[in-house]
């Protein structure tokens, strides 16, 4: 973690006197400290035993009860693992989704001329900011007219819209991308004869790769973490996704099952830390090149 | 929706929300391109009829009806404006649910920016660390969304959770929060501002494009630390003040996941966290109330383009574009 952290050299600005300096690595210790103190409290409840998660208040457990894990595993008729997979494969295919659509979509908007391009680009722009709540329940119906919803494969309706570029917000940070790409490149393949598909398939696709890593990034993870979709159109306890299971233990209110509750949005996050750890520059400069959510 | 989202604010001048200008200006398209174009932006033309046009003129008309679910469509009662009348005259639900969202967002919005503007001041400099303390403060940022770490926080605030715990060592007998009507949304609020991270990144990015000389011309003029973070800092950092702004009121006004968490779904206790689109999930989904609920989110987002809107026509009174162009 500490390789992909340490920052190069920014610009060069006067020192500032010692004594400053260390005034502020220590209030920005006290924050960090206060920052990260519910993540290491997670995960050192996730280790103690139901008694000493009532009675011990310190972080970390006298006795290792590494057995939450398995216990929140089996927790329920189907086991954590189903619920991971499931995830896994909706993540996936939606980080697949996005990054085929919005590329299309972003090179048409870049670099092609044809008839009404302003007029889709400010609509493109207008559905950046509308509230995916609001469509839900007719897409809830559309999608049940359809015989999609509780299905055999029921993840049709979280998939569908991602292979069609409805995620705005990464068309717009490919647009911006494809900007700075040199147009003298687009030329010399048209000389070579190149037309629009060969300058996409040639120079486009190529050059586009950052952008597409960052997409495929913020794409994982959003969707890792994505609930309210998840929850209105998932209904079969073997269907669900992680954060659909995990809304299970706040159901079973017994006490008991706090350790192994804790034990499972341990491991749930563990992907997104994972990414954060190998991704972490990227994503910094992801939300600043294009500045959106987070 | 005739919305316009900010230009990316990090980079001055460059921000145009149009399409990038054709090279060789207006000329004429060239030939084959223009289908092309469309070839290649189908995938996205049919997502906008299908996925987000189609829904919402379907909702629209919904939200003159009865329509549940249950029924056939071939018994759905056109209502009128019935069910927007039961909204604003006959709901206190919903005035409850309005209430409770302008709130939070009223609250924890302009905490969590102020938030990330102090952090971002005390990191804007350059010196080794930055990198790693920049990456601590963004990680909530990435996991504060999810439904694990809503569970984290409801427990952090119950009765034997780390809060008391932490007043403990002060002799201050504590409470469960999270089940006292009074401080439960309170604790929703200190999850989002916790997540300050996302915008101290974008302010962190604002902060190196104030110029140097700036400080030093207000230096020469004998400005202390506080007329300079008054007169050059926020006045040269407003672009980015005003996109944090209206991208983290958006989004305030849209929270779900942990509101549904901390009250089983239910927005309790006694409607404490009836968030506005908990309230339109508890509509359309639990009491199936489809019509009714398809009214509640148009009148959402209405307001939301309303402030959109607000904010934007406010925006040009104190953002201040240092290119001089006209926004």
């Amino acid at each position: 973690m500490v390789a992909s952290t340490v920052a190069p050299p920014v610009a060069t600005r006067p020192q500032r006197p010692r004594s400053r300096s260390w005034l502020r690595l220590i209030v920005l210790l006290a924050i960090v400290t206060v920052v990260l103190y519910p993540l290491i409290w997670m995960i050192g409840t996730s280790v103690k035993s139901q008694e000493e998660i009532v009675n011990n208040i310190g972080l970390l457990p006298q006795v290792f009860t590494p057995g939450n894990y398995l216990d929140g595993w089996r927790n329920f008729d189907v086991s954590f693992g189903r619920f991971f997979l499931n995830s896994a494969m909706v993540s996936l295919l939606t980080v697949l989704g996005n990054a085929v659509s919005c590329l299309l979509a972003a090179y048409a908007f870049a670099r092609l001329k044809f008839r009404l391009r302003g007029m889709w680009f400010a609509v493109m722009i207008g559905t950046l900011l509308l509230p995916g709540h609001v469509l839900i329940v007719p897409q809830y119906i559309l999608f049940r007219s359809l015989g999609l919803v509780g299905g055999d494969w029921p993840y049709l309706p979280l998939l569908i819209p991602q292979f069609l570029a409805t995620e705005a917000f990464f068309v717009f940070l490919m647009v911006q991308f494809m900007r700075g790409i040199p147009r003298e490149l687009d030329e010399a393949a048209r000389i070579d004869g190149a037309g629009a598909f060969g300058i996409f398939r040639h120079v486009i696709l190529p050059l586009s790769r950052p952008a597409l890593v960052t997409t495929a990034i913020f794409s994982f993870i959003w969707t890792w973490n994505e609930f309210f979709r998840q929850l209105v159109f998932l209904s079969n306890l073997s269907d669900y996704t992680v954060p659909v299971a995990l809304t299970l233990f706040i159901d079973s209110t017994s006490q008991s099952a706090v350790g192994p509750m804790f034990a499972m949005a341990v491991l749930s996050l563990l992907p997104v830390f994972v990414f954060f750890v190998a991704f972490q520059r990227m994503l910094v400069e992801g939300i600043n090149t294009s500045g959106l959510k987070g | 929706m005739a919305l316009t989202t900010a230009p990316d604010p990090t980079r001055r001048g460059t921000g145009s929300v149009r399409p990038p200008a054709p090279r060789g200006g207006t000329g004429r398209i060239r030939h084959g391109e223009g289908l092309a174009g469309y070839v290649f932006l189908s995938p996205w033309l049919i997502g906008l009829m299908g996925i987000t046009a189609l829904p919402m003129l379907l909702s629209l008309y919904l939200s003159f009806t009865n329509y549940d679910i249950l029924t056939p469509w071939s018994e759905v009662e056109w209502v009128g404006l019935a069910n927007y009348e039961r909204m604003f005259t006959r709901d206190p639900s919903w005035w409850h649910s309005v209430r409770v969202t302008l709130s939070f967002a009223l609250i924890a919005v302009p905490l969590k920016l102020a938030a990330a503007l102090g952090v971002a001041l005390l990191l804007n400099r350059a010196w080794r660390g930055v990198g790693l303390f920049r990456g601590l403060f963004y990680l909530p940022s990435l996991l504060g969304g999810s439904v694990a770490l809503a569970i984290v926080w409801v427990n952090m605030f119950n009765r034997d959770g780390a809060f008391n715990s932490f007043l403990a060592l002060f002799g201050i007998e504590g409470k469960p929060w999270v089940n006292d009507p009074d401080w439960a949304l309170e604790t929703l609020m200190v999850l989002a501002i916790w997540q300050f991270g996302a915008p101290m990144v974008i302010f962190l990015a604002g902060l190196k494009q104030v110029p140097t000389e700036l400080y030093e011309a207000a230096s020469v003029d004998g400005a202390g630390k506080f007329r300079k973070f008054v007169n050059v800092t926020l006045p040269m950092l407003s672009p980015v003040i005003f996109f944090n702004l209206v991208l983290e009121t958006i989004n305030g006004f849209q929270g779900f996941t942990a509101a549904f968490v901390l009250s089983n779904g239910t927005g309790g206790p006694v409607d404490s966290t009836l968030m506005y689109t908990l309230n339109l999930y508890i509509t359309g989904f639990t009491d199936l109330e489809m019509g009714y609920a398809s009214a509640m989110a148009w009148v959402f987002l209405i307001a939301i383009a309303l402030i959109t809107v607000v904010f934007f026509s406010t925006g040009r009174f104190w953002v201040h574009y240092s290119d001089g162009e006209d926004h």
